[in-house]
């Protein structure tokens, strides 16, 4: 291996940091570029959350420049709320967190750990990437088009996405290439991970950030590939005219549509479901990983119940493909069908307790270091639990009827995915940061960012429980205003909005933190949290190939404080003594 | 930098990286090819009249024949490379390109027929469903070709160099050949007996 270092230096400057093949660059494109979809997705919600607070009024700063087809005068018309509510969905899900969690903290971060020097296919990771890029660039073109981006949700169910302006069409496109970039970084992930693990470094020896990424690879691998079927389907229907997911006899206003008909609306739901409810767990086990890590390194302790923390995720993943029609409740499938998801529905969540109260009892007796990584592990852990309690009556067929497709679900699921998952992507920067650049992340304003985000996230989202207890239904371009029963509760809108606002202001402080620690953060080691896993045991940034020496890997994860050890800390590749 | 395991399996996997790699590449195209006939029995359970014998049975077997040969001379050309046989290894990759080619034409003009008489797939949920599946295994059928044509062509200059290793790349595309078969081998009584 060190024979060949020499080579890498010759490469130029394309080929080193635009066509690159080594994981870690790979790793910080997909993590630039899946940032800057966040923060897109996140100002199309701060632009809708004006019509929801506002309704009917000129959208202030940049209504002006929206132009007549989307918000004449600044005055947010309904089909541009639709496009919008698409399009937030489908970036924030498809090209923010799970590029992020898996396309930038998975290629970065879990060959280091695993003692690789690279992924197992470098040339298929340099592809993974540009296919996503494609396909973010072709979902951005949708906005575009004439009629404006996908509006029919980010569930594009039928009939309607199949009646549905070409942004539509777009949209389909965009997700064959997000599909195909998965899929190359699935099978990327998993090899490596079989193959390419240190010696010494069993499979009970990982990290469980590992782990989690070995387990979301195997749901991304297995669980897109249906909704790459669907998709096709519904090309066909939109390019072909085929009636797959359109049932006989449909008018369409006031004209009979011309179709051959005979087709199923439900059978799109299936097939999207069986993709989007395993997407959740692909949302959320990165995100644990990262936490596990984070707790683990700041306890200064072993996880607590490592091994059933690494059953519960395998058979989480299991479970998984079982559980999608919890989301259809209300189409009439029957309740043989029901009760059978509902059933599926409780078990799941065991898991998810399992790892949960596995990390929580991990910060028993520990002296924690409230670093800001540590702040958004720790917040993790009670928001993901919100989000997690609250969807137990969405999985009961009974209490999700009066329940379904209102705020309340909007603020479980947020619940899981905002404060939870992206919280635990934030602790991910502050935490591998000096990895990457060799200087720490300011502190303070770290904690600015911190407090800040964790109160606002709660006024956004602990309101859409009441408001959708309040029967509310989600998607409304006024949000409920029209309708007599939500009166009561529409004082919040601009409350919640008010939220969105403060906590954009509130990650300024994060993107002045990233920029500015570059060059003038504080000097951090090679170790600088005493951590005991192999990536912190590469030089600073690692070159290419990663280690100076093939590591070998000698003990389990998590050795902190061991009694009667010199340091508090005892990384994986330190020999055992005689 | 080198990769580990591109050439030997590792010891206590027993498995090259390609290996494990394009196992696991089908075991998503399984998926893949699973929903869609999924979601042909749900339509045609949902359906009110299922139309009969109205592909062409006689040039569907002749096709069922050529996918097969060429998946047998596939692996002689595997078998050819792993006696140290590069012209036999020639001849057999050539031969399965070749029979790829007369699947292709064959459905083209299955296809062509259709189109003529408008039995398209806005005609009917079975003419949809038929021309998808098909049409996306013919897809498969073009992937592997191009596959194959390299390996048969520029690609394999890799022989002179590192004989293992393009012994391994045949192997690894030969799976992907034979699962390309295999969708047909269920394609055919479900669209054309059933």
């Amino acid at each position: 291996m060190e024979g060949n270092h020499s080579h890498e230096h010759h490469l130029g400057f394309w080929r080193k940091y635009v066509f690159s093949q080594d994981h870690k660059v790979i790793g910080i494109q997909y993590g630039f570029t899946s940032l800057l979809f966040l923060l897109f997705g996140f100002t199309l919600m701060m632009v809708m959350r004006w019509q929801l607070a506002y309704p009917g009024q000129p959208i202030p700063l940049i209504g002006q420049w929206l132009g007549e087809d989307r918000a004449p005068q600044g005055i947010m018309l309904p089909e541009f709320y639709n496009q919008l509510g698409a399009m937030h969905g489908t970036i924030m899900v498809f090209l923010g967190i799970v590029p992020l969690a898996v396309g930038a903290f998975g290629n970065y971060v879990m060959p280091l750990q695993i003692g690789a020097p690279d992924m197992a296919f470098p040339k298929l990771n340099m592809m993974s990437y540009w296919v996503y890029f494609l396909g973010g660039v072709t979902m951005l073109s949708s906005f575009v088009m004439p009629g404006g981006a996908a509006n029919s949700g980010w569930t594009s169910y039928p009939p309607l996405s199949d009646i549905a302006t070409i942004g539509q069409t777009v949209w389909l496109i965009g997700m064959v290439f997000l599909i195909t970039s998965s899929l190359l970084g699935s099978v990327n992930f998993i090899v490596t991970i079989v193959q390419l693990r240190a010696k010494g470094l069993t499979f009970m020896r990982l990290p469980f950030f590992v782990w989690a990424q070995f387990v979301t690879s195997f749901l991304l691998l297995l669980a897109f590939p249906p909704l790459e079927a669907a998709g096709v389907l519904q090309l066909m229907d939109r390019l072909a005219g085929s009636s797959f997911f359109l049932p006989s006899g449909l008018v369409v206003t006031g004209q009979p549509l011309n179709v051959s008909g005979g087709g199923s609306p439900l059978l799109w739901q299936h097939l999207f479901w069986f993709l989007a409810h395993p997407e959740v767990y692909v949302l959320i086990l990165p995100a644990m990983g990262i936490v596990a890590e984070i707790i683990a390194n700041n306890t200064r302790k072993p996880l607590w119940g490592y091994k059933s923390m690494v059953y519960a995720a395998i058979f989480l993943g299991f479970m998984s493909f079982i559980v999608w029609a919890h989301h259809m409740f209300m189409t009439g499938m029957g309740t043989i069908i029901s009760t059978f998801f509902q059933t599926t529905t409780m078990i799941i969540s065991i898991p998810s307790i399992i790892i949960l109260t596995a990390l929580f009892i991990s910060l028993w007796g520990g002296s924690i270091r409230f670093t800001t990584p540590m702040l958004f592990a720790l917040a993790f852990l009670p928001m993901f639990g919100i989000g997690g309690l609250t969807g137990l009556p969405l999985g009961l067929s009974a209490t999700d009827i009066p329940l379904h497709d209102t705020y309340y679900v909007i603020g479980h699921f947020h619940y899981v995915v905002a404060p939870g998952t992206i919280f635990a992507l934030f602790a991910g920067i502050y935490h591998w940061f000096p990895k990457l650049t060799g200087r720490k992340m300011n502190e303070v304003l770290g904690k600015i960012h911190f407090f800040g985000s964790l109160v606002c996230m709660n006024c956004i989202f602990m309101p859409m429980f009441i408001v959708g207890l309040a029967g509310v239904s989600r998607r409304l371009w006024d949000g409920g205003a029209q309708y007599a029963h939500a009166q009561p509760v529409l004082h919040w809108n601009a409350f919640m909005s008010m939220g969105a606002w403060t906590l954009g202001l509130f990650q300024l402080p994060f993107i002045f933190n990233l920029f500015w620690s570059i060059k003038k953060g504080k000097k951090a080691a090679e170790n600088p949290w005493h951590a005991t896993t192999l990536d912190w045991a590469t030089p600073t940034p690692p070159p290419h190939g990663n280690f100076t020496t093939v590591p070998q890997v000698y003990r389990p994860p998590y050795e902190y404080s061991v009694p009667g050890h010199k340091t508090d800390f005892i990384p994986q590749n330190q020999p055992m003594e005689a | 930098m080198e990769i580990p395991y591109t050439v030997k399996a590792r010891p206590d996997t027993g498995l090259t990286n390609a290996k494990l790699g394009v196992w696991l590449f089908l075991a998503s195209e399984v998926m893949l090819f699973g929903a869609l006939f999924s979601s042909y029995i749900l339509l045609r359970i949902n359906a009110v009249e299922w139309p009969h014998h109205v592909l062409d049975v006689p040039l569907a077997t002749v096709n069922t024949a050529v996918l097969i040969s060429s998946s047998i001379t596939m692996v002689m050309s595997w078998a050819s490379l792993m006696m140290k046989d590069f012209k036999k290894y020639k001849l057999y990759m050539g031969t399965t390109i070749l029979l790829g080619f007369v699947f292709l034409i064959i459905k083209f003009f299955e296809y062509s027929h259709h189109i003529e008489t408008g039995e398209i797939p806005s005609k009917s949920t079975f003419f949809a469903i038929y021309f998808t599946m098909t049409g996306l295994h013919g897809l498969h059928v073009i992937g592997g070709m191009i596959v194959n044509g390299y390996f048969w062509g520029p690609g394999s200059k890799m022989w002179k160099t590192d004989p293992e290793r393009f012994t391994n790349r045949i192997e690894v595309a030969g799976l992907y050949w034979h699962f390309v078969d295999l969708v047909w081998i269920f394609l055919f009584p479900v669209l054309y007996l059933l």
